[in-house]
């Protein structure tokens, strides 16, 4: 397994584009303090982010959970691009021919997967507990880590993105097309949510439940968006006479649907593998 | 003798096309071996086939008797198909250490290997920056850095201009001299000529061949011959049991034979009938020659 991770390793680190990639994608996610210095002035109110305690625990895990994941589109413009590199340069042809089995292949891709969602989780921690450690107003320790829960759901839901990043490089092939395809299915789930829940099951929770499988409405439904937990967002609902009454929490089921996918991802790039003459 | 690959009824369909129908052939260690057809008859689908990168539709294939898979053999196994796939970004010598960690050897042999080929002075530069002719030593480095039981080279020699050619002939001879098995793809007949002891010849995926060079079609030989009477000489032969097809070259009859006989004898055949020759030769066809008289025949069938 070593081994495997030693290929890809080398595989990566000349690579300039993805070295690149890969850096900025680390400086953003830091790039989060910095949302603490944004202030704004309404009239006269002075508006400072940092003051709305979205720092404080736990409630930063599931901030920065949330905005971490925006970030990852970086990381899949590499996946997608050292997958269907592979393609372009034939090096998976030559790979195959030195004595790696299609097994070792698509292992040594996915195990790359791991580590990246895995790296990106540890430096997400680090980066929360710093910010939180700085900002918030309650450090208590048993505060200080309840729901974690949300940095678990991060991993999931990365490594099932990166997952499908993997198993679309290898379909298309062409790391442009792939990433398209990406957008093209991004926006079918979209036009297929809006038909269902508008047109076809109006008024209803079936649409909701019927999209709740697909992948990438699955992988955003695991970190829901937190703004609207915020005090001042809630105090504001109020005001307005609504009220906002949203699940924010993670359940099993979801995990284990994005875990679904992940493995069927893994496994049909397997099989493309497999089934295709190089 | 040691097989190192075996293939049984081998047999690759693209849909409608058969592309190799089933081959069955068998290389021995210490040999060198040239798979040998026109373009298209199925060389590379085959090497394709028993290194990993095409399925196979029907038949069998083994590596080394089948005590290995074929991922574990191919680690003994160097082989270039077609053009050298290589990480553009990377330098030779860095794709060369990449070579070695999926192969699992050390990598003490890539400036060794490098020397071979006479890319040592360029093993810092990215692949991208080389010509064709560098690239494909590279590919040779890189097949060799295992001191592989068997090497396989696809058309090794395709693109290159006749100094490129020329290096990579010298470095495969250069290798088949050490005693490495080698199994070479080509529609180059004099290459195979040059180089290989063993031949495969395939056309349209169906094997025609397979056997030592010097044995391809049951030949014995012919005689070229000239006389001042040349009228007189046709009717001789004709006569002569051991003669078959006769034909008129530019002034010199070619009289192919039917059965083993050597040049002492036609000469005291023909002075004998009273005519003496101011030139004769027995030869044997070239591997050209045999070569297009198989595919000939049966194209012909």
């Amino acid at each position: 397994m070593l081994r495997l991770l030693e290929i890809e390793y080398n595989k990566l680190r000349y690579s300039r584009s993805a070295r690149i990639l890969i850096i900025t994608y680390f400086i953003l996610i830091t790039f989060i303090a910095l949302i603490a210095s944004i202030e704004f002035n309404i009239g006269t109110i002075e508006f400072r982010v940092a003051d709305q305690g979205i720092f404080n625990f736990p409630y930063i895990w599931h901030f920065n959970s949330y905005i971490a994941a925006i970030l990852k589109l970086f990381l899949a413009i590499v996946i997608v691009s050292m997958m269907s590199n592979e393609y372009s340069n034939r090096t998976i042809k030559q790979n195959l021919i030195d004595g790696l089995s299609k097994k070792e292949f698509i292992l040594s891709k996915f195990l790359t997967v791991l580590v990246f969602s895995g790296i990106s989780t540890i430096f997400l921690f680090i980066v929360s507990l710093i910010l939180g450690y700085s900002f918030s107003d309650f450090t208590e320790f048993s505060i200080v880590f309840s729901d974690l829960e949300y940095l678990l759901a991060y991993f999931i839901k990365l490594t099932g993105f990166f997952a499908f990043c993997m198993f679309l490089g290898i379909l298309v092939k062409r790391s442009a097309f792939a990433l398209g395809f990406l957008i093209v299915w991004f926006i079918f789930e979209g036009i297929l949510y809006a038909v269902l829940n508008f047109k076809v099951f109006k008024g209803t929770d079936i649409a909701t439940n019927i999209m709740q499988f697909f992948p990438l409405e699955s992988m955003s439904n695991l970190v829901v968006e937190p703004f609207s937990r915020l005090n001042a967002v809630q105090t504001a609902a109020t005001q307005i006479g609504g009220e906002l009454t949203k699940d924010y929490g993670i359940h099993w089921y979801q995990l284990l649907i994005v875990i679904v996918w992940t493995i069927i991802f893994i496994y049909s790039s397997l099989v493309l593998l497999r089934k295709r003459d190089l | 003798m040691e097989t190192i690959l075996s293939l049984n009824n081998l047999t690759k369909r693209f849909g409608k096309v058969t592309a190799v129908d089933n081959l069955s052939f068998s290389i021995e260690k210490g040999n060198v071996y040239g798979i040998l057809g026109p373009n298209g008859s199925g060389k590379s689908t085959t090497l394709g086939m028993v290194l990993n990168v095409v399925n196979k539709t029907s038949g069998d294939f083994k590596w080394f008797n089948g005590k290995l898979s074929t991922h574990e053999a191919l680690k003994k196994v160097g082989a270039i198909i077609e053009h050298p796939n290589f990480y553009p970004y990377m330098t030779a010598e860095q794709n060369l250490a990449l070579v070695c960690k999926i192969k699992g050897t050390n990598r003490d042999k890539i400036h060794e290997k490098l020397e071979i080929v006479g890319l040592l002075d360029r093993k810092d530069s990215k692949f991208k920056t080389f010509s064709l002719g560098m690239k494909q030593r590279l590919a040779i480095a890189s097949a060799l850095l295992n001191d592989p039981e068997i090497l396989i080279l696809d058309e090794p020699t395709n693109g290159l201009d006749p100094q490129g050619i020329h290096q990579i002939r010298e470095i495969i001879r250069k290798i088949a001299a050490g005693g490495t098995t080698i199994l070479l793809a080509s529609h180059l007949l004099d290459e195979v000529e040059k180089v290989c002891s063993h031949v495969v010849i395939i056309r349209k995926g169906v094997k025609l061949y397979s056997g030592p060079v010097d044995e391809i079609i049951n030949s014995h030989g012919f005689f070229e011959l000239k006389a001042s009477d040349m009228q007189r000489l046709e009717e001789l032969l004709k006569d002569h049991p051991k003669i078959g097809k006769i034909t008129d070259k530019e002034g010199l009859l070619t009289a192919f034979l039917d059965d083993p006989m050597d040049a002492e004898e036609i000469n005291r055949y023909l002075f004998e009938k009273g005519l003496s020759l101011s030139y004769l030769i027995k030869r044997r066809e070239s591997l050209e020659e045999q070569f297009l008289q198989l595919t000939n025949q049966t194209s012909s069938n």
